[in-house]
C-alpha cells in the first residue's frame, strides 16, 4: 500500500505553564504594552465570572455556566476580532461577548432569564449565546457565506465545546466551509469534560482539531491557557479568513477549572486531583509571572487592577438588579415583525389574566 | 397567459424573486445544475449563477441551518429539502432557532427564510418520500406554515413568503406538482398569507381541508352537486397562523363540517380546526365535525399507497354522514 493522505497537526504554545518563553514571542506580543490589555481583560473575566456565581448562589441570577479557566481563550478572540466580524458562541464565552461591547449588565439579564440580555446594544449582528449545542456551526457556516457572497471583508467567528464536536452539525458546517473556502474560523475550547464526560470518552481521535481535515479544513491546536498563543493563532486564521484564504479550526486547550453549571457538581466524577493539578497551568498567573518577570507589571498594579473590576463587576450586578422586570407582554412580543390576529388574539388574553393570583410576581 | 403546472409556478415566482430582488438566494441538493429533482429550480442556474442558486452538500440540517445565518445576515434565502421525509432533521433548526431568533433577541435579528419541500403521498416513491409533517410544523412558535394547492396559489403565495419577513415553511403537494394546469399571470403579485381561501360557496356544508386533499375535496363537491349537495370549499392555505375567523363564517352558514387532511389522524392538523368549531363555533352546527384522515399508520409503500390516501369516495360518504345526523 501507498498513502492515499497524511497530514500533521501543529501546535502553538508561547508561554510555558510557568510564564516563561518558548522561543521567540511574535513580534506583536514582544512589546509587554500589547499584552497588558489582555491581562487586564481576563481579570475583568473572571471577576465577573465571580459576581455571577455569587449572585446564582445567593437567589439573584438562574443557572450559570462558569468560563473560569478559559480567560485566555475569551481574550484571545476578543482581541482578534473586528467589530464588524459576527461572532456566533455558547453560553461558555461570555468573556469574549464582553471585549465585543456587550455589557456585564446585559449578561447578567440574560442569565436573570430576561431575553432583553440578548438585545444587547453592540455588537448588533454578533448572534445570540447558542444553548443547543453545535447548532451554531451551521449559521456560522450561513453568515460566512453571506458575507463572502457580499463582498464583505468580514468574518464569521463561531466557538463549541469539546462535546460539541461529537456532533453532526459541527461536521456538515466544516465540511460546508471547506467545500466553500468559507470566511470561518471555528474556535474549539477542548476543556477535558462536557459535563461529566471526559474527552476520551468523547472521541478516539487523536485530536479534535483533525476533525477539520475530514472537511478540507486546516486544523491546529493552542495551549489555551497561552493567551500568546491564542490570540496569534486565532488572529492569523481570522485574517486568512479575510484575505479570502479559507476556513481553520483550532482546538483550545485547556480545562474547565468550574463545574459545567451553577446546577452541576463535578466532584461527583472528576478527581479533586486533576482538578488540583489544572489550576497549576491556568492562563492569568501565567501570564501575570511572565509580565512580572518582564518589569511589565507589579503589586500595586494588581491591587488596583482588581479593585476596579470589582467595582465595575459590582456596579453592573447593581444595574442589574435595579433593571425593572420584563413586562409581561415582552413574552408574546418579537415573535413576528407583525403580531398574527390569531396570536394577537391569545395575547390580549394572557394580558387580561397577567395581575392574576396563580402566579404572584 | 401561459397554461402551466403547480411546479412551473412555483419555478416562475422563484425567477421572479431572484430577478426582483437580488438578496434571493436558493439553496439545497441539486437545485442548481439538475433544476432540483422535481425540477422546481430549473433554469435559475444558468439565468442566476451559482452564487445564487446553491448546490449544497448533502446535509439538511446545514441546509436549514445556513438560511439562518445567512436571513440574518440580510439574505433572503429559499432552502429546498428534497423529500419531505428528510425534513425531520431540520425541525431543530426550525424550531430551535429560525422561529425563536427574532423573539430571543427581542427583534434585534430576524429570519427571514423560506423552507420549501414537497410534501404528501400519491406519487409512488420509494420510503421516506411521502409524508405530511404540516402539523409538526405548525406547532412551532415564530413561523408560518403555508401549503398552496394550484399552480395560481402556488405562485402568489410563494412570492408572498419570500418577501415575509418571518421565516415561512412551504410545503408543495407533489401529487399535484403535474395533475392539472392553470392560467398564470407573471404579474409579480403576491397572495395574502395567515388567511384561509374559500374555493367553491355552498349552503349546505363546509368542507376545509388543504395540500393535495384540496384537489380531491372539489372533485367530491363536484359529485355532491350532482346530487344536489352544495358544499362550500375552503383552503386553509396558511395552517399556521389559522384563519380561523373565515371557517366559523362558513361553518355559521352551513352547520356542517367536514375536514380532509392526508396526515395521520392523531394529532393531526384537523383537529385543530374541530377544536376551534368546538370553542367557538358549536351552537352553530347542525351535526358532529367529522374528519376524513389517513390512519395512524406508517405511509405504506407504492404497492399500498393509494388504500392508505383517503378521496372522493371518503369525502363524499363523510358529508352523507354528517347530512344524515338529525
Amino acid at each position: 500500500m501507498t498513502v492515499a493522505a497524511s497530514f500533521e497537526i501543529p501546535y502553538l504554545q508561547c508561554l510555558d505553564a510557568h510564564g516563561q518563553p518558548v522561543g521567540a514571542l511574535p513580534a506583536w506580543a514582544q512589546d509587554t504594552a500589547a499584552l497588558v490589555p489582555l491581562y487586564r481583560w481576563m481579570q475583568r473575566m473572571r471577576a465577573y465570572d465571580a459576581k455571577a456565581i455569587a449572585l446564582q448562589r445567593t437567589g439573584q441570577l438562574g443557572t450559570y455556566a462558569s468560563l473560569l479557566g478559559k480567560e485566555a481563550v475569551e481574550a484571545g478572540i476578543g482581541a482578534a476580532m473586528r467589530p464588524e466580524d459576527v461572532f456566533l458562541c455558547t453560553y461558555r464565552e461570555n468573556g469574549a461577548q464582553l471585549m465585543r461591547g456587550v455589557s456585564m449588565r446585559e449578561l447578567f439579564l440574560y442569565w436573570g432569564g430576561d431575553e432583553r440580555g440578548n438585545r444587547f446594544e453592540r455588537p448588533i449582528h454578533d448572534f445570540p449565546i447558542c444553548v443547543t449545542i453545535a447548532s451554531q456551526c451551521l449559521h456560522a457556516a450561513g453568515v460566512a457565506y453571506a458575507l463572502k457572497f457580499k463582498r464583505e471583508p468580514r468574518v464569521a467567528v463561531c466557538t463549541l465545546g469539546d462535546g460539541a464536536s461529537s456532533k453532526g452539525d459541527f461536521y456538515e458546517a466544516l465540511n460546508a466551509a471547506g467545500a466553500w473556502q468559507l470566511p470561518l474560523v471555528i474556535v474549539l475550547t477542548n476543556n477535558q469534560w462536557a459535563i461529566s464526560v471526559p474527552r476520551n470518552a468523547q472521541s478516539a481521535t487523536q485530536t479534535l482539531a483533525q476533525k477539520g481535515i475530514a472537511g478540507g479544513v486546516p486544523g491546529l491546536q493552542v495551549d489555551g491557557n497561552d493567551v500568546i498563543a491564542v490570540r496569534q493563532a486565532i488572529g492569523e486564521a481570522i485574517e486568512t479568513a479575510r484575505a479570502g484564504s479559507g476556513p481553520t479550526l483550532i482546538e483550545a486547550m485547556t480545562y474547565r477549572l468550574s463545574d459545567h453549571t451553577t446546577a452541576d457538581d463535578a466532584s461527583r466524577y472528576r478527581p479533586a486531583e486533576e482538578l488540583a493539578e489544572a489550576w497549576q497551568r491556568e492562563p492569568i498567573a501565567r501570564l501575570r509571572g511572565y509580565l512580572v518577570a518582564q518589569g511589565a507589571w507589579d503589586k500595586a498594579q494588581e491591587d488596583a487592577l482588581l479593585k476596579a473590576v470589582n467595582e465595575e463587576v459590582q456596579a453592573a450586578a447593581q444595574a442589574y438588579l435595579d433593571t425593572p422586570p420584563p413586562p409581561v407582554s415582552q413574552m408574546f412580543d418579537h415573535h413576528y415583525a407583525t403580531l398574527p390576529a390569531a396570536l394577537a388574539a391569545q395575547r390580549e388574553e394572557w394580558l387580561a389574566g397577567a395581575d392574576g393570583t396563580d402566579h404572584p410576581r | 397567459m401561459a397554461q402551466i403546472t403547480l411546479v412551473e409556478a412555483v419555478n416562475l415566482a422563484l425567477a421572479r424573486a431572484m430577478a426582483d430582488d437580488e438578496r434571493v438566494v436558493v439553496l439545497g441538493q441539486d437545485v442548481g445544475r439538475n433544476g432540483g429533482v422535481f425540477r422546481a429550480t430549473l433554469g435559475l442556474f444558468d439565468r442566476f449563477g451559482g452564487e445564487r442558486v446553491i448546490d449544497t452538500p448533502l446535509a439538511e440540517a446545514l441546509i436549514a441551518g445556513m438560511a439562518i445565518g445567512m436571513a440574518a445576515e440580510g439574505l433572503k434565502p429559499v432552502a429546498e429539502i428534497q423529500f419531505s421525509g428528510f425534513a425531520y432533521t431540520v425541525i431543530d433548526q426550525i424550531l430551535n432557532h429560525a422561529g425563536r431568533l427574532r423573539h430571543r433577541t427581542q427583534g434585534r435579528l430576524s429570519c427571514p427564510m423560506v423552507l420549501r419541500t414537497p410534501c404528501g403521498a400519491g406519487i409512488h416513491p420509494p420510503e421516506h418520500h411521502s409524508e405530511s409533517p404540516e402539523a409538526m410544523f405548525a406547532h412551532i412558535p415564530g413561523i408560518r406554515v403555508v401549503y398552496p394547492s394550484s399552480p395560481r396559489r402556488a405562485y402568489g403565495l410563494l412570492l408572498a413568503a419570500i418577501r415575509d419577513p418571518d421565516p415561512v415553511v412551504f410545503l408543495e403537494p407533489t401529487r399535484l406538482y403535474r395533475l392539472f394546469k392553470e392560467e398564470v399571470a407573471d404579474s409579480g403579485e403576491a397572495l395574502p398569507l395567515d388567511q384561509c381561501m374559500t374555493l367553491r360557496e355552498g349552503t349546505d356544508v363546509t368542507l376545509v381541508t388543504w395540500g393535495a386533499m384540496v384537489f380531491d375535496t372539489l372533485q367530491a363537491a363536484d359529485e355532491l352537486a350532482e346530487q344536489g349537495v352544495m358544499a362550500e370549499v375552503i383552503d386553509c392555505v396558511t395552517l399556521k397562523p389559522l384563519d380561523l375567523d373565515t371557517i366559523l363564517a362558513s361553518v355559521a352558514r352551513t352547520g356542517r363540517c367536514v375536514i380532509v387532511s392526508e396526515a395521520p389522524r392523531t394529532a393531526g392538523f384537523a383537529n385543530e380546526i374541530a377544536a376551534g368549531l368546538a370553542e367557538h363555533g358549536l351552537l352553530t352546527l347542525l351535526a358532529p365535525v367529522m374528519r376524513v384522515t389517513a390512519p395512524d399508520i406508517v405511509v405504506p409503500y407504492a404497492k399500498l399507497e393509494h388504500h392508505y390516501l383517503p378521496g372522493q369516495r371518503q369525502i363524499v360518504a363523510a358529508v352523507r354522514k354528517t347530512l344524515e345526523f338529525a
